[in-house]
């Protein structure tokens, strides 16, 4: 059951994470911040179909990490759920082609040990 | 008002990102823990919403949710991601000064990889196809 949530929380987060992220670049980018111009993009966004599949995929994400601390501990939640920088990390490179230089890389692994030894 | 300095409006809105999900976690787990068992039917669980602790976590989940979906229309996931996991170390900060927490040296090991990992994931510029080359 545990592993189980754990391989459910981390596969919605990535799907979630790099499906709003492709559905984001579609969009565009946002550089008006007036009220109205908010509500048109915030408009064109909740009808965006990559965006609608990463929020109920980060609905699932949400409700899975739930659940996942309330049968294991946080030490153990937290660093295991750390996971999806990998897959995320690989996927941001080859499906969503961006430059992942050396610096990101290792930033992302020194992350990945921190959130290890943080969780302790 | 166009704000177009890419790099300012990233290091804003992941401020932003960091600080309402960290707040917005915390106020949730309050909330829920001061709730205790909840159940499980819908009711139940729309019930829980109301509690303010609860409610003030909604909230700044949903706007950590537009802060991230904005930083996203301009910046790569790869810099998104490792940056805001500085988020860790606010959560370890506040669980310190808010909570009396103590931080073992484990954990302020962990604390410096992080800090370390987003300095080095922050130097290189948010938006891959416009400086293939990290923009230094």
């Amino acid at each position: 059951m545990k592993w189980l949530l754990v391989a459910l929380c981390v596969s919605s987060t990535v799907i979630g994470d790099v499906f709003r992220s492709l559905g984001m670049r579609h969009h565009g980018e946002i550089s008006d911040f007036r009220p109205g111009a908010l509500g048109g993009a915030l408009s064109a966004i909740a009808r965006n179909w990559m965006v609608i599949v990463s929020t109920c995929a980060m609905a699932v994400s949400f409700f899975s990490f739930m659940k996942l601390v309330s049968i294991a501990p946080m030490s153990f939640a937290v660093p295991v759920s750390a996971i999806t920088f990998i897959p995320e990390t690989f996927l941001a490179r080859y499906l969503l082609k961006e430059a992942v230089d050396w610096r990101r890389w290792t930033g992302i692994g020194l992350i990945l040990v921190g959130v290890v030894l943080i969780s302790q | 008002m166009p704000v177009t300095d890419v790099r300012r409006k990233t290091q804003l809105f992941a401020v932003l990102s960091v600080l309402s999900n960290v707040a917005g976690n915390s106020a949730l787990t309050h909330g829920m823990q001061a709730l205790g068992d909840v159940g499980n039917s819908p009711i139940d669980l729309i019930a829980a919403l109301f509690h303010p602790w609860v409610a003030l976590g909604v909230f700044m989940l949903v706007v950590w949710t537009f802060a991230h979906m904005a930083l996203l229309s301009w910046a790569d996931l790869s810099y998104v991601m490792p940056v805001t996991a500085i988020g860790y170390v606010v959560t370890a900060f506040a669980g310190r000064f808010f909570l009396g927490e103590t931080v073992s040296p484990t954990r302020w090991a962990g604390i410096v990889f992080i800090t370390v990992g987003v300095f080095l994931v922050g130097g290189t510029h948010p938006v891959s196809e416009k400086k293939p080359d990290g923009g230094q």
